[in-house]
């Protein structure tokens, strides 16, 4: 039979130790804080003031309204004028810019003959070769700075002539849900609470099993008439309040920093959220059955929580990984999560909306517990 | 003497190929305090881990109050108490916490908990530790602690695995006045040590070699069991005489004592007396006397024949 008695002593206990540990107590606060404020302000898939470097061969008035063109867009800013391209390639390769924009000398020519301008030249024009009028190089070993770079490639040229004539008529209508500005940190904010979970959750768990393994108390324990059952359930609870509190703190900050506020239901989202918690939680009991020692429960810790990060969907679309990468993505509670979470707190999404990713962090949790019981041994062999 | 509480039939455990514990056979009968006698990794603790249920033996098996080892471990655990070689209770708790939890973990009632911690403080002089972290005590109050906690349930079998080998030879007379306190009240003991004062309290003593029983019985039966075999020399130069006589014919062991030297013979030397004196016909200033033998003596020739 499962003592209540038992259980509460051993979460007493835990609680008065972790309030004696003054590094972790202060840890269950700051990661949360800290890692929302870097993350929240650092993480920008938006990419402006790429600093750049001009090769301007032309040094006329065209090209200058050209590189004014080109400041405006935001989406670089020329720190470096050079003469030549040599020199501005040693520029990159030292890093100081990401890119060139190098003018030729017959720019004028060249803009002339361009389709976009042509046709209000002479029709027969079209027909004589049409070049690009400039020419950019761009560091491409960083995706997204090469994407932005691309980005300029058509850039239109009707202002130069201070009208609208090549505005074209856009072939689709787009319309944005859910993050019309495109803000980054609407799409970071509910997925750190994933991040973090998985974090403290399985590193705190398996550590405080361990812990009690490395200093023999355990020796003292298996003795007594506990059940490991009971020991389990006493040392989970109180990371399931800690968990709890650090989905407050992320999401709370999140709306009074970054107004990311939570669309859909609390009672949901807490349904929801204490789900992930004890499959993450599960699965640190598993983990701290098979270390020997605290620093062992901490390697396996970091080595979840790097596929946590980088396949779960937080960092790049799920969608868009290779079939490979999504099977193991698969495995890992904080995917499922990360679906769910953002479901509830960005598109008011309903239990039923979110049912398959619940039940299947719910069956995880389950088998995860499971394992871990038997697993454990009240015994030291 | 009455019928075992504990009982072990070639109970034997084996880390890869090292033997730990190597048939050991025991019986300990109810209301005594049974030393195991051995050095260092004699399998001492190994042994009382099988008992206890913590390791499984390799071969062989254990009935501890009529419940069968391996196999039946859980039962017997509300009736045995452990008192492990390192403090193993929690250092970052208070000693009362840490009686508490104990208390809570032995599903005792509240109301009892609170009288028999009160009474658990009284008895060990706890009450000016109660709040002090278990990991600040002075190894005597931890040792204190220990104790209370590992009784806290009243056990009827106890463990004490190297009790005082931290604690100062005040302190250890106190603490065999409380274990002898308890045995009055007819709680059975098994400790371990490798302290031979320790092992002249114990009623009845096991000694251990690497992992194998070498002798067991009272301690006044294996005194006199070598009765005759202990012969004292004195002499100025007791470092030479001592070169002098080891490994001489007959003789076991040289073991300097201050200015003396205790000197035992093999088994069945007629006139151990004469056979030193002979050994030393060169060295006419060496006083030779026969004495009786102590506890020490009985472990040296114990374990002493199984080198050859
Ligand atoms: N878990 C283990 N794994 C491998 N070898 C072990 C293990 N436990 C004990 N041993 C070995 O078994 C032998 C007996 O050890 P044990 O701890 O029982 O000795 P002991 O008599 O208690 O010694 P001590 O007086 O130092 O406490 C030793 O040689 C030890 O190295
Ligand atoms: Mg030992």
């Amino acid at each position: 039979m499962i003592s209540g008695r038992r259980i509460l002593a051993i979460l007493r206990k835990e609680l008065l130790q972790l309030r004696r540990d003054r590094m972790t107590f202060g840890m269950i606060v700051m990661i949360p804080l800290i890692q929302l404020v870097l993350f929240g302000y650092a993480i920008n898939t938006e990419i402006r003031h790429i600093p750049a470097v001009l090769v301007d061969q032309s040094e006329s008035n065209l090209s200058r309204s050209l590189v004014q063109m080109v400041e405006a867009t935001q989406v670089v800013r020329f720190e470096q004028h050079v003469a030549t391209v040599a020199e501005a390639e040693r520029a990159i390769v030292r890093a100081e810019v990401r890119a060139a924009f190098i003018i030729p000398q017959d720019v004028a020519q060249r803009l002339v003959r361009n389709p976009a301008i042509g046709s209000r030249f002479a029709d027969g024009l079209q027909e004589v070769e049409a070049r690009p009028i400039a020419q950019w190089v761009a560091d491409g070993s960083d995706t997204l700075v090469a994407a932005a770079i691309r980005s300029l490639r058509g850039m239109p040229l009707g202002e130069m002539f201070r009208d609208s004539t090549n505005t074209a008529t856009p072939t689709f209508e787009v319309t944005l849900f859910y993050n019309p500005e495109q803000r980054s940190v609407v799409n970071i904010v509910p997925g750190l609470v994933g991040i973090i979970l998985t974090m403290t959750m399985i590193m705190f768990t398996s550590a405080a099993i361990v812990r009690e393994s490395e200093r023999g108390n355990m020796e003292m324990l298996i003795t007594t008439p506990i059940r490991p059952v009971e020991i389990m359930i006493g040392k989970i609870i109180p990371y399931v309040g800690i968990g709890l509190i650090q989905v407050a703190i992320i999401l709370g900050l999140g709306a009074l920093l970054f107004s990311v506020t939570v669309a859909g239901s609390l009672w949901v989202l807490l349904l929801v959220t204490l789900l992930f918690i004890l499959a993450s939680l599960s699965l640190g009991l598993v983990l701290s059955t098979l270390a020997s020692n605290q620093l062992q429960a901490m390697q396996m810790t970091v080595f979840v929580l790097m596929p946590s990060i980088l396949l779960s969907g937080f960092m790049f679309p799920y969608e868009g990984m290779p079939r490979g990468a999504q099977l193991i993505a698969d495995l890992l509670p904080a995917t499922h999560f990360m679906r769910i979470i953002r479901g509830v707190v960005l598109r008011d999404a309903g239990l039923m909306d979110l049912l398959p990713d619940s039940l299947w962090l719910l069956g995880f949790a389950l088998l995860g517990l499971g394992l871990a019981s038997l697993r454990f041994r009240k015994r030291l062999d | 003497m009455s019928e075992a509480v504990a009982q072990t039939f070639g109970l034997t455990r084996r880390f890869g190929d090292k033997l730990a514990v190597d048939g050991l056979d025991l019986a300990i009968p109810k209301g005594v305090v049974y030393g195991l006698l051995g050095p260092n990794g004699s399998g001492k603790t190994t042994a009382m881990r099988m008992l206890t249920g913590l390791l499984t033996p390799t071969s062989g098996h254990a009935e501890v109050l009529g419940a069968r080892l391996p196999g039946d471990a859980e039962a017997v655990k509300r009736r045995i108490g452990y008192m492990t070689q390192g403090f193993t209770y929690y250092r970052d708790l208070t000693v009362l916490e840490n009686l508490r939890f104990i208390a809570e973990i032995h599903d005792l009632p509240a109301r009892r908990k609170r009288q028999r911690i009160a009474e658990l403080m009284d008895t060990y002089t706890l009450h000016e530790q109660a709040n002090v972290l278990a990991g600040a005590l002075s190894g005597g109050q931890r040792q204190r602690l220990a104790l209370a906690a590992t009784v806290m349930h009243e056990p009827e079998l106890l463990f004490l695995d190297e009790p005082t080998a931290a604690v100062d030879p005040e302190s250890r007379r106190a603490f065999w006045e409380q274990l002898f306190d308890l045995v009055d009240a007819g709680t059975t003991m098994i400790v371990s040590t490798h302290l031979m004062d320790e092992a002249e309290r114990c009623h009845r003593i096991a000694i251990l070699d690497r992992g194998r029983k070498c002798a067991d019985g009272t301690p006044r039966a294996l005194m006199d069991r070598i009765a005759g075999r202990a012969v004292e020399v004195e002499a100025k130069d007791p470092r030479r005489i001592g070169r002098a006589l080891s490994g001489k014919e007959g003789i076991v062991s040289v073991a300097q004592i201050g200015e003396r030297l205790r000197v035992l013979v093999t088994e069945g030397t007629g006139d151990p007396e004469a056979l030193v004196r002979e050994a030393l016909a060169g060295h006419p200033d060496a006083a030779v006397r026969a004495i009786s033998p102590n506890l020490e003596d009985v472990f040296v020739l114990a374990t002493h024949g199984r080198d050859q």
